[in-house]
């Protein structure tokens, strides 16, 4: 992920042409904005101008002349200049939040549409990135960069272009120095943008080592460790230190050089000029324009060479924020799906793609599965599952199991074979029909912000409150969920963080069945409750199950036992296939497996004597 | 109360007061340097240009102003050089003071505290008073000093001049310090709200999975739109306010520059002015009134700092934990707990413990069990001192543990505890965090008794694996086992397990005892668990409930007393023996 930080040698353009394609809605400001800079950058060069004729005409006329015209021709410009600076400043902040905005936005609906793949490869933190500076830093490329390209290189060209009209052989000595402020600029400003990432980088390392410094107070404490946390942390300060000292010291260097640049242009012209203007072969106004001119050269030159090299920096954002916006998700609606649902079919007892609304049976035919990284989980697997059963995946970490529930929810597709309702592939039926009648209970399951009621109508949006009650009871959750301190209506804090794990499970199962769906997928957490809050947990989920295709990736064994039926998992197949008693009396991988649950010996001879 | 936080922004400038003054002459030299310039314009082209002197005068001029432009340059260069050093040293001294403080806040501050904020207290309210230490404040100097050296030197020039030339500064000067105050209040509202759009958006990021489960495409991004559409139109009104106050500015400041060019211009007609008195005036007049026009904005962010400053010692301001008391580490062994009577409340008033009693003697296994909140956890976190009790008293080997040094305390009672947290580096220095001098092989050692060194030798470095989002991400029962391993490395005279090895399967867990009891021995330990094998192995067996202790005995004695442990003890053996009994082939239903 590093080398992708790295700034590129030249720009490549079709990068920032696609982000460009975001300030289409917004052209009109985009139109406004670029002949705004033309005229920003003409009344600037204008302005020298009125000062060389006041004072040709003061040398000329002395007192004898009207200075109406000009106090009319400054006020104008003043009056123009303000004006524009409001308008660019209104346009190019316009497109830049809005800019930002859209493409947050787009990306944000793509990230509920990508699969779980796209998220099993990037970490939280790395998206947040992308979704926020990265989107603000773009947009502000496309709004400001571009106006401070249109001003800065039609400042150039107007300045040089009054100067020729004015006198060309003063113009060429002033023009002198701009191909080394050119030079410096473009070297300088990469340089300083380069260390100014230096230093992003290693703040973000001093926020995250704050972050863990408190996180892990605890662990600090227990083993003593704060001294020697202090000098590590001294260390990376150290280096923030030196970083921004690095980047304020190119600052630093780089402004005096430019200003001490234009002020040599401006001795040059008083030097040649003035001797022209002893001559009489040029105006003192002019003069004193072409030394004003000198000294301004370097405005546009260092704002169109940051552009220069904010476009470089960027590039590396604006590839990966366009990554994330382009990404075409690997599972959605066909084609054929997309035309069938927009034909929108009410027909009773059939879903809106047209085929029925409930399913009998489910059947994994030859099914393979392989993770982008090219490792195989699955081959040819296949497996019957009939509405209202309830079934248990077993076997070590790694097996497939959750693969196996994931293919079943469709968060991934097989890549080899077929999964059928009813023998029709659902790839064939539309992906908003087969999430409607699922619910998936993932391990260590997400709550969100807000109180216990609203966690578990997510489930259901439109549920009232006597049916999230309902929901509640039925998993054995309506009891725990009051003992809270403000009932159904607690705060459960961020991630749920205010309840405990059971709490946490008790909820989220609750919130899948409020929807009461067809299929109902577990992945179960193995998580240290006593025996009792364990028992009440199994009590919750038997009667979740029911009336209803229940696949559970099960680790507890009480779950595990009142299954109709389990599958021992091993390697992607099927190994062992039974009731528990049928399992453990056929003394394989299944008996196997859990004689490792059981209390030992030792432990037996002190049974309670009734 | 704010002057006292100019007084603290004051005082953390001490040890770089050097640097500051340096700067500060540094620029004075560069802006008298500067003004030179214009001056020596203005007489090139009344005496040379004008009045006819020889052109190899006009050399000398040249010469002349390229070096004040040169000087004032380098001036600039130094002041921009011991301006960083200094600001930049600031902002380290107060971060390090930062990060120390946290660590030695006692647990109680944790426990209310917002992480995200205290992290944005460190990072951003320093960088504001940094950015204020650098940019504005000098910023301020250039304008004051601007005004002070200007003013007296155009007087000199010529009177009336002046008077034009300050003609319409104050109401630049009252004009953006109005603005600034307004906009504050715009500004707090695009902060929040991209608060609250960043919170919806890390929120609906580590719940993906579950928004996608349940197909809650639709509500997620109505939801994210409100919030981003917010954001997008409060920054922009703020924008908005922007374009119009730099207008406007940019209006008066011009109005300002054109009254002295026209003026001036008239006085110049009837030959009371010099031409080149004229142009510096020109000239000065650009120099004074760009600066000023910035101090609206610099008095807002003098503001900013002032509430940044507010912020931090918010921080400072907490006492750090105590550690008075005995400095005496002494024995390796024995390790004797005795609690007597121990109540205690956690900070909001919630009762957690009371009126426990009991002992372990040393080398001895105290399991503890209860129900989830019964209080066991604080009472392990007491034990190591990470909180002050009110009522009772524990003691260590005879001597009352609220005597010792915590630092003492916690060096001869180790606890590993729930939820065990790692640091972002590799897995051996994770497991170092045990003890610091400990030699590679002793690391390895320590993970092998807490049978985690295959797991470690499985990743592709080895110990020298990265945890976290740059590295591994490793399972709960790693965790606990590496978590462990620091524990067994610290080697403590009492050994506190918080729940450490609940994600660990049994036959795993028994293998740990083992390899624990035939490295160092019997020590005293002190267990939280919930697998009854766990707590049948344990010398004696402690019952929490609702912070109070239910029953205290050895496994035979509650087991046969038929209270709360008995209940959960024939709870699991019942199952288990049910179990037993499908276990033995044939005897099935199925079969």
């Amino acid at each position: 992920m590093n080398r992708m930080d790295d700034s590129r040698a030249s720009v490549d353009w079709s990068a920032w042409k696609r982000i460009l394609r975001f300030a289409r809605p917004h052209r009109r400001d985009l139109i406004v904005l670029v002949l705004t800079g033309i005229a920003t950058a003409v009344c600037d060069t204008l302005f020298p101008l009125i000062t060389r004729s006041l004072i040709d005409h003061i040398e000329q006329f002395g007192a004898q002349f009207d200075l109406r015209p000009f106090v009319a021709g400054y006020a104008a410009l003043t009056l123009a200049l303000a004006a524009e600076v409001w308008v660019f400043i209104h346009c190019a902040e316009r497109i830049a939040k809005h800019v930002s905005h859209d493409i947050r936005q787009a990306g944000f609906a793509r990230l509920q549409e990508l699969s779980f793949s796209y998220f099993d490869r990037r970490p939280v933190g790395w998206l947040m990135a992308r979704m926020t500076s990265d989107c603000d830093r773009l947009a502000d490329i496309v709004g400001w960069g571009s106006f401070d390209m249109v001003w800065g290189s039609s400042s150039l060209v107007a300045i040089t272009a009054v100067m020729f009209m004015l006198n060309w052989r003063l113009a060429c000595v002033v023009l002198l120095v701009v191909p080394p402020l050119m030079i410096i600029s473009r070297r300088f400003q990469r340089r300083i943008l380069l260390s100014a990432r230096e230093v992003r980088k290693t703040n973000s390392m001093v926020t995250a080592a704050y972050n863990e410094s408190v996180m892990g107070v605890r662990t600090t404490k227990a083993f003593g460790r704060e001294e020697e946390n202090l000098n590590r942390f001294m260390e990376q300060s150290d280096r923030l230190y030196g970083a921004s000292v690095r980047n304020a010291l190119q600052s630093a260097v780089y402004l005096p050089l430019v200003m001490t640049l234009g002020s040599i242009g401006a001795a040059m012209a008083l030097m040649y000029g003035g001797v022209q203007v002893m001559d009489g072969a040029l105006s003192l106004g002019t003069l004193l324009a072409f030394m004003t001119y000198a000294r301004h050269f370097f405005d546009p030159v260092q704002e169109v060479a940051t552009v220069l090299a904010e476009l470089q920096m960027a590039q590396a954002s604006a590839e990966r924020v366009l990554g994330l916006v382009e990404t075409i998700p690997e599972i959605r609606d066909s084609e054929d799906v997309r035309e069938r649902l927009s034909k929108g079919w009410i027909e009773q007892g059939m879903a809106e793609d047209g085929y029925p609304l409930c399913f009998e049976r489910i059947e994994f035919r030859g099914v393979g599965f392989k993770y982008e990284d090219g490792q195989r989980v699955l081959s040819d697997f296949n497996l019957g599952l009939r509405a209202g059963e309830t079934v248990a995946l077993v076997g070590a970490t790694g097996a497939g199991k959750t693969t196996i529930a994931g293919i079943l929810s469709r968060f991934y597709e097989p890549t080899d074979g077929q999964v059928l309702f009813d023998d029709v592939d659902y790839r064939s039926r539309s992906l908003a029909w087969l999430e409607s009648i699922t619910s998936v209970v993932l391990q260590a399951p997400h709550l969100f912000r807000g109180t216990v009621r609203e966690n578990i109508r997510y489930g259901r949006l439109e549920a009232s409150d006597e049916e999230v009650e309902k929901a509640a009871l039925l998993v054995a959750a309506h009891d725990a969920i009051l003992s809270l301190e403000h009932g159904y209506d607690t705060d459960v804090g961020e991630g749920g963080g205010r309840l405990s794990s059971g709490q946490r499970q008790l909820v989220s199962l609750a919130r899948a069945v409020i929807r009461d769906p067809q299929i109902l997928v577990l992945d179960e957490a193995t998580s240290s409750v006593d025996a009792e809050t364990e028992q009440r947990i199994q009590r919750g989920l038997e009667s979740a199950f029911r009336g209803r295709l229940s696949v559970i990736i099960a680790h507890r064994l009480t779950t595990v036992r009142s299954a109709d039926r389990i599958l021992v998992i091993d390697a992607g197949r099927i190994v062992e296939q039974g009731t528990h008693q049928e399992l453990m009396a056929l003394g394989g991988r299944y008996h196997q497996l859990y004689s490792g649950q059981r209390v030992d010996e030792r432990v037996r001879r002190w049974e309670p004597r009734e | 109360m704010a002057k006292e936080r100019y007084k603290s922004l004051w005082d953390l400038t001490r040890d770089q007061r050097g640097r500051y003054s340096a700067s500060i002459a540094a620029l004075l030299i560069a802006i008298g340097m500067s003004l030179l310039v214009p001056l020596a314009t203005r007489s090139a082209i009344d005496e040379i240009v004008l009045g006819g002197a020889s052109p190899w005068w006009l050399l000398i001029a040249g010469a002349v102003i390229v070096l004040f432009s040169l000087s004032s340059a380098l001036c600039m260069y130094a002041k921009g050089r011991w301006v960083a050093e200094a600001s930049h040293g600031v902002a380290k001294q107060a971060r390090e003071r930062l990060f120390d403080h946290l660590q030695h806040l006692p647990c109680t501050y944790f426990d209310r505290a917002d992480t995200g904020d205290l992290v944005q207290r460190c990072t951003s309210d320093v960088d504001t008073l940094r950015i204020f230490l650098t940019t504005q404040l000098v910023q301020i100097g250039r304008a004051v000093l601007m005004l002070v050296i200007l003013v007296p030197l155009l007087a000199f020039l010529d009177l009336r001049m002046t008077a034009l030339s300050l003609a319409v500064i104050p109401f630049i000067i009252v004009f953006s310090t109005w603005f600034f105050r307004r906009v504050k209040t715009l500004f707090a509202k695009a902060d929040a709200s991209e608060g609250a759009m960043t919170s919806v958006l890390q929120e609906n990021l580590t719940g993906i999975r579950v928004a996608r489960a349940f197909g809650r495409q639709g509500f997620e991004i109505a939801r994210f739109g409100e919030h981003a559409a917010a954001y997008r139109d409060d920054s922009f009104a703020v924008s908005r306010l922007k374009a119009r106050y730099w207008g406007l500015s940019d209006l008066l400041c011009m109005t300002q520059v054109g009254v002295v060019l026209l003026g001036g211009a008239a006085w110049v007609f009837d030959g009371s002015l010099t031409v080149g008195t004229y142009f510096a005036f020109v000239s000065y007049i650009n120099m004074l009134v760009w600066p000023i026009r910035q101090l609206g904005q610099i008095l807002t962010e003098l503001g900013k700092a002032v509430v940044a400053m507010g912020r931090i010692e918010e921080i400072l301001e907490v006492s750090r934990e105590s550690n008075d008391g005995d400095p005496i580490v002494a024995p390796k062994q024995p390790g004797r707990i005795a609690v007597r009577n121990l109540s205690f409340a956690h900070a909001d008033g919630t009762r957690a413990l009371t009126d426990v009693s009991f002992c372990v003697e040393p080398a001895e296994t105290l399991a503890i069990v209860g129900p989830p909140g019964a209080g066991k956890s604080t009472l392990m976190h007491l034990l190591v001192r990470l909180y002050d009790f009110t009522e009772g008293a524990i003691e260590l080997d005879g001597r009352d543990l609220s005597r010792i040094e915590r630092t003492a305390v916690r060096s001869r009672i180790c606890a590993a505890l729930q939820d065990p947290f790692l640091f972002s580096r590799t897995v051996g220095e994770n497991v170092k965090i045990g003890r610091d001098d400990a030699s590679a092989t002793e690391v390895v050692d320590a993970a092998e008794t807490a049978c985690v060194h295959d797991s470690i030798e499985s990743f592709e470095q080895g110990y020298d694996t990265m945890v976290g989002e740059r590295g591994v991400t490793l399972s709960g029962g790693q965790r606990q086992r590496i978590s462990l391993s620091r524990a067994i490395l610290a080697d403590p005279d009492v050994l506190i397990l918080d729940d450490t090895l609940s994600a660990v399967d049994s036959k795993t867990e028994g293998r740990i005892r083992s390899a624990m009891s035939a490295r160092h021995g019997r020590r005293t330990t002190l267990i939280i668990a919930h697998r009854l094998s766990t707590l049948a192995h344990a010398d004696r067996i402690l019952v929490l409930t609702e912070g109070r202790v239910r029953e205290h005995g050895t496994h035979a004695e509650l087991v046969n007393r038929g209270g709360p442990y008995a209940r959960l003890w024939k709870l699991q053996s019942t199952f288990e023996s049910e179990l037993a009994a499908d276990m033995v082939p044939g005897r099935g239903e199925g079969s």
